[in-house]
């Protein structure tokens, strides 16, 4: 329930942070003497270095860090069910080989594979970044649905539709598909918390989400610089990936227990 | 075994060869070589720069290059460092060390830790340390490492001045210093970087730990020992700890990629000498070889880890032994 809420007021923050921020994230407000000012009234979470409001750029980034997990993980679940469910239906030759190439993409530290690509297409924008988290992320789900397939094979409802002689097409539309549905949208909400961590970490490094745009994870690396005298600009922005994040796993536990009672 | 152990070697040189090969192909095609910065510069004419390029084979269709890479691959020769000006595999190799010091670190941390947080929990489940330890494991799974890292730096570099910001040991002083100082030197740089990478493993560990342990619990040898006489303490320890640790064991092989990921990101937080931070600094200084032969290594070092779990969860688990 906890985890309902929270993760509903951050969609909503995020969706109307032009409206609810006080400042411009991007307003260089005062440099001459609105450098690293402490959080206070007027600025929440204090000012960093070009003295922006960093409440702001905290909003800021949620809208971006929100926007860019959604989207990842929409399309990171779409190519993980549809590999999930030809290798589970397929079997034999087709599934060995899918799953084969699983394995091979587990065995690849994915961190180094994302940023070899990302540092080497610098231009490649907010959309590339969407794509690539999509494409590295759809292990996970398409072992959980490959599972749930073949235990979903075996039960009578199925033999029964394939009996009537209705082809795969179908038979994964109309039967497989809408029993999938639980174990995907639990799969989906936690893997959200999980791209928020790895987007948060290649904007550390520089090539996730790139600088004007606030984004949680340059804002870390931009407080670094300043930890002895203005320790809220590294703080803030971290604290706000770790209730984002524990949201959204506390959500997907919840939603598991609620979706699928055997679970419970 | 023997056969087990030959198909799995077989099965981790493919993955290796794949992960060669799409590196390879990643690097070349994407825009920009090494002399791209060269060229940018006004300072070397065209000519010496076309000449650097003729000379390291980059002006030669790309399968040339590619077989040529892989034919090198084998002997051992992963490429040219441009940066450091000696072989690629040299300068992987020199940072080694630094990054398995900091992993052995972090697993001896998030083993030892992990598994004593999941015994606490299990032993009173639903109690208030357990309920306090897993909401701490929740939190710490869901951080990023990085600002973990980042947090220790300001709390217990900056403020209280205990620990060190940063490096493997202090340069300036480091020579001059006997024997037993300069482990201290070292072991006092080791202490955060190693924290900030153990702490997330072992949040991850005392979930399985707790669980597996929970599952133990309830097993029937378990009351039988405790009708034996035994008291609680010595039937938990004795038969339900050993029992649970079995399956932890597997956790060992997973830990790989987590480690190396975790690496890149702390050894960059504290400029950490290792693999990562080479990682790092080869990819924004485009220096190819560097790049793949980093992740040739991780992904050897990965499925080598795979392959040691498995081997050490026959050695534990007689009933796996059939399997292969």
């Amino acid at each position: 329930m906890l985890g309902l809420v929270v993760v509903f007021v951050l969609c909503v923050a995020a969706a109307l942070a032009p409206w609810l921020v006080p400042y411009d994230p991007a307003a260089q407000l005062d440099l001459a003497s609105g450098q690293y000012l402490d959080p206070s009234v007027a600025h929440p979470f204090g000012t960093d270095f070009y003295s922006r409001d960093l409440f702001s750029r905290v909003l800021y980034g949620a809208r971006i860090s929100l926007t860019v997990a959604f989207l990842s993980v929409l399309l990171s679940v779409t190519i993980g069910t549809a590999v999930g469910l030809i290798a589970g239906l397929a079997g034999g030759a087709v599934d060995m080989v899918l799953m084969r190439l699983v394995d091979a993409a587990l065995a690849v530290p994915r961190l180094l594979l994302l940023i070899v690509v990302l540092a080497l297409w610098e231009g490649i924008g907010l959309w590339g970044l969407i794509l690539i988290l999509g494409l590295t992320s759809w292990i996970d789900a398409s072992r959980i649905v490959r599972g749930e397939i073949l235990s979903l094979k075996t039960r009578d409802f199925v033999t029964a539709a394939r009996a009537t002689g209705i082809g795969a097409r179908r038979l994964a539309w109309s039967h497989l598909l809408p029993n999938l549905a639980a174990p995907i949208i639990v799969t989906a909400t936690l893997g959200i918390g999980q791209i928020i961590l790895t987007e948060a970490a290649l904007s550390y490094l520089g090539i996730g989400v790139k600088p004007p745009m606030p984004s949680w994870g340059s804002m870390i690396a931009e407080g670094q610089q300043a930890l002895s005298n203005a320790p809220w600009v590294a703080t803030f922005p971290g604290l706000a990936i770790v209730v984002t994040v524990v949201a959204f796993s506390l959500l997907g536990d919840g939603l598991r227990d609620a979706l699928d009672p055997r679970s419970r | 075994m023997l056969r087990f152990i030959t198909v799995r070697l077989a099965h981790a040189a493919a993955i290796v060869f794949l992960v060669a090969t799409l590196t390879f192909f990643l690097l070349h095609l994407a825009p920009g070589d090494p002399f791209t910065t060269f060229s940018e510069t006004t300072l070397i004419s065209p000519e010496v720069v076309e000449q650097q390029r003729r000379n390291f084979g980059l002006d030669q269709p790309l399968y040339v290059q590619y077989a040529r890479y892989l034919g090198n691959l084998v002997q051992g020769d992963l490429g040219y460092s441009f940066r450091e000006h000696r072989p690629a595999a040299a300068a992987i190799a020199s940072r080694i060390p630094a990054t398995l010091t900091l992993a052995a670190a972090a697993l001896v941390i998030a083993f030892g830790l992990g598994i004593l947080m999941g015994a606490v929990q299990a032993a009173r489940p639903g109690s208030r340390t357990d309920d306090a330890l897993s909401v701490a494991a929740l939190g710490l799974y869901s951080m990023p490492v990085f600002w973990l890292g980042v947090m220790f730096l300001m709390l217990f570099g900056v403020k209280l001045g205990w620990l060190p910001v940063g490096g493997i040991v202090d340069e300036a002083i480091y020579s001059y210093l006997s024997p037993l100082r300069r482990l201290a030197n070292r072991l006092e740089h080791l202490v955060l970087p190693a924290m900030t990478l153990g702490l997330v493993g072992a949040a991850v560990v005392a979930r399985y730990q707790r669980a597996e342990l929970l599952d133990v619990v309830h097993q029937d040898f378990m009351r039988t020992a405790r009708a034996k006489g035994l008291s609680r303490t010595a039937v938990f320890v004795r038969h339900g700890l050993r029992n649970a640790l079995l399956p932890i064991v597997t956790l060992f092989g997973l830990f790989f990629p987590l480690l190396l990921s975790g690496a890149v990101l702390v050894e960059t937080v504290f400029a950490w000498p290792g693999m990562g931070k080479l990682a790092v600094d080869a990819i924004n200084g485009r220096d190819y070889f560097v790049v793949t032969g980093i992740a040739i290594v991780a992904a050897a070092m990965v499925v080598l880890g795979n392959l040691i779990a498995d081997l050490l969860y026959r050695v534990v688990d007689p009933r796996t032994r059939g399997e292969s």
